[in-house]
């Protein structure tokens, strides 16, 4: 088994040692993978988030017409062949927008939780490998953003940058930080006790060399785990930010300010709350199925649970 | 456990300390000049007043000094003026806060009714159908957002059914039932994301208690099974879900941001919001201050009820 927790599969005799290594790498991936899928709903999941990313790649090639321009049919017509989710109180079609809005959110989420990701990682290797003043203020610092509700405090971080999608997503960023720098200050400090991180200092290797190469790699498995949790997180704040009038600024496509836009027209146009609300739901439990997923492969304690 | 306790209402005070500083920090960073906002439009070129209300605010001075005064100011309780009314910002957040903290129990009272039976009947059938149900259930609640569960509500009892009221706020104060009425939507969209998180913490905890010898002894002594989970493991399994309870609190008063915006409900969320909105900053930071300290005590209590239910922590 390797550091990930996953089951090296034995390679069959190939003649190059490169093609040896890329089989095993194959079959490790396959055994990942059927690991991952088994976990009840994780198959759902990926396929919805690889549909999604598919969606805000290729917007421009799979949505029927333009996100902002005035469709024809005029204002909230309800759904029919030519706009099969109807248009909105601009008459912009809404299954354009909301291929648009993919695109807003898959954004907001990556580029969020990578900032949150590249801080915490950071602050908690740091933290748990010195321990002492630096864990202790860090952790305070970890702590003292932790105790913000989430929302509030994107709130209040996102009214100082301005509204906009850039400064949303530094937002979230900021207020997740804590949560990697919790997660990997807890691995760092089991991980650098262990004997290959010993030998690797006992034979002089510099205090960045021991984090990045030696402990670093040791603790990368839950924080995949948590990253694709907290990408699903993070939609739904850009989401409520956008709502609450933050977030990207209109007339681009988000699914927060479309349902912003959208719930004043109810009793009209139903459809103008339920397209994006259902947008988000699915991409969202579809990143919790993944997550899930990816908890049972990557934790061999798990690993019958899983099975069950 | 004195000790304990000590320590950690010594840690308390220490990330109180860096909230307080953060919360200063992002009310120094909002856009705007304060002293403009309090002089008035009218009043802009009025180059003396506006040096006044410099000094008066302290804006003159160095921004250490600035957070020194206000720290100050804030443990006597003195929050600033708000920019919109005027009034002391501490007023106006203490004539809200009942609003949210209604909200919030509300949405725990209903997301407990919720999470517990259906936590209960997943754990004591594993796989079976009721079991699927409530792991849809629960999957569902995580992943649906509080906003557009509110509109989809509103839609279906408030529009469609006509049964209850789309949005408003009537105090207890002013009868059981109409409040009641007015909090049962609101509640049931803030709270379905905790009722979730519950659901899957009770079931897998339930779970793990049933699977322990002394609930094998207490089914051998001829218990019949709703004495032996209702008294026996669930005490126990209830442990952890007390935790999660306290941690989920923050999640509870960050999401009433929206959801008092969407129902109309004059809390602590919707003036965050309207503070925002207005430049209001000496208010925003008291919002944003007073609900971190709700989180940072929610989550001191938990840590002490959770103490004193564990004895490894509490003689440890």
């Amino acid at each position: 088994m390797d550091s990930l927790g996953r089951i090296a599969v034995h390679p069959r005799p190939t003649t190059t040692a490169a093609g040896r290594r890329d089989l095993t790498r194959s079959r490790r991936l396959s055994a990942f993978l059927t690991r991952t899928l088994r976990t009840r709903g994780a198959g759902f999941g990926l396929v919805v988030v690889a549909v999604v990313l598919l969606l805000a790649l290729g917007a421009d090639l799979i949505a029927p017409y333009s996100p902002y321009e005035r469709q024809q049919t005029g204002v909230l017509a309800a759904p029919s062949p030519v706009h099969w989710l109807g248009t909105d109180q601009l008459a912009r079609d809404v299954l354009s927008r909301i291929i648009y809005g993919t695109r807003t959110s898959v954004q907001a989420g990556v580029v969020s939780v990578g900032f949150a990701l590249i801080a915490g990682v950071f602050m908690g290797l740091l933290a748990g490998y010195y321990r002492g003043w630096v864990d202790e203020v860090l952790m305070l610092l970890a702590d003292a953003l932790w105790s913000f509700p989430t929302l509030v405090l994107a709130l209040a971080i996102a009214a100082s940058l301005g509204p906009g999608l850039t400064n949303a997503m530094l937002a979230i960023g900021i207020v997740f930080t804590p949560v990697f720098t919790r997660l990997v200050r807890g691995q760092t400090l089991s991980v650098r006790e262990r004997d290959f991180v010993m030998a690797a200092r006992a034979i002089g290797a510099r205090p960045g060399r021991v984090m990045l190469r030696h402990i670093w790699p040791n603790v990368t498995a839950p924080i995949i785990v948590q990253a694709s949790l907290l990408v699903a997180s993070a939609i739904v704040v850009e989401a409520a930010l956008s709502f609450l009038g933050l977030g990207i600024e209109p007339p681009a496509p988000s699914w927060g300010s479309m349902l912003k836009g959208g719930y004043q027209y109810m009793q009209q146009a139903l459809w103008l709350s339920v397209a994006p609300g259902v947008a988000i739901f699915v991409t969202v439990l579809a990143f919790n199925l993944l997550g899930d997923g990816l908890r049972q492969a990557l934790d061999p304690r798990l690993w019958r649970q899983g099975e069950s | 456990m004195t000790e304990y306790v000590l320590r950690r209402i010594a840690y308390f005070v220490a990330v109180l300390f860096v909230v307080t500083l953060v919360t200063f920090s992002v009310a120094l960073l909002l856009p705007g000049d304060p002293a403009l906002a309090y002089i008035g439009e009218a009043n802009m070129r009025d180059k003396t007043m506006y040096e006044t209300m410099r000094k008066e605010l302290g804006l003159d001075q160095a921004i250490p000094v600035q957070y020194a005064k206000w720290l100050g100011r804030a443990l006597r309780g003195d929050l600033g003026r708000s920019i919109r009314t005027r009034e002391p910002a501490l007023e106006g957040l203490l004539a809200r806060f009942p609003v949210t903290l209604h909200l919030t129990a509300m949405a725990m009272v209903v997301a407990l009714l919720i999470a517990v039976p259906v936590g209960i009947l997943s754990a004591v059938r594993p796989n079976s159908n009721a079991d699927r149900a409530g792991t849809v259930l629960a999957m569902s609640g995580v992943a649906v957002p509080d906003f557009w569960l509110g509109i989809m509500l509103i839609y279906a009892f408030s529009v469609w059914l006509k049964v209850l009221p789309p949005s408003g706020y009537v105090p207890l104060s002013q009868g059981l039932w109409p409040s009641l009425l007015s909090m049962v939507l609101p509640a049931l969209s803030l709270g379905m994301a905790f009722s979730a998180l519950v659901m899957r913490q009770l079931r897998s905890s339930l779970i793990e208690v049933l699977q322990q010898e002394y609930v094998l002894a207490a089914r051998a002594k001829g218990l019949p099974e709703s004495r032996v989970v209702g008294r026996h493991a669930l005490k126990n399994a209830l442990i952890p879900v007390v935790t999660v309870v306290g941690l989920q609190t923050g999640r509870l008063f960050g999401g009433a941001v929206v959801v008092e915006t969407i129902f109309a409900l004059p809390g602590l969320g919707r003036l965050a919001a309207d503070s925002i909105f207005f430049r209001d900053f000496p208010m925003l930071q008291g919002v944003v201050l007073i609900l971190a300290l709700a989180v940072l005590l929610a989550n001191l209590l938990t840590d002490l009820l959770y103490a004193f239910l564990d004895p490894r922590i509490r003689y440890g």
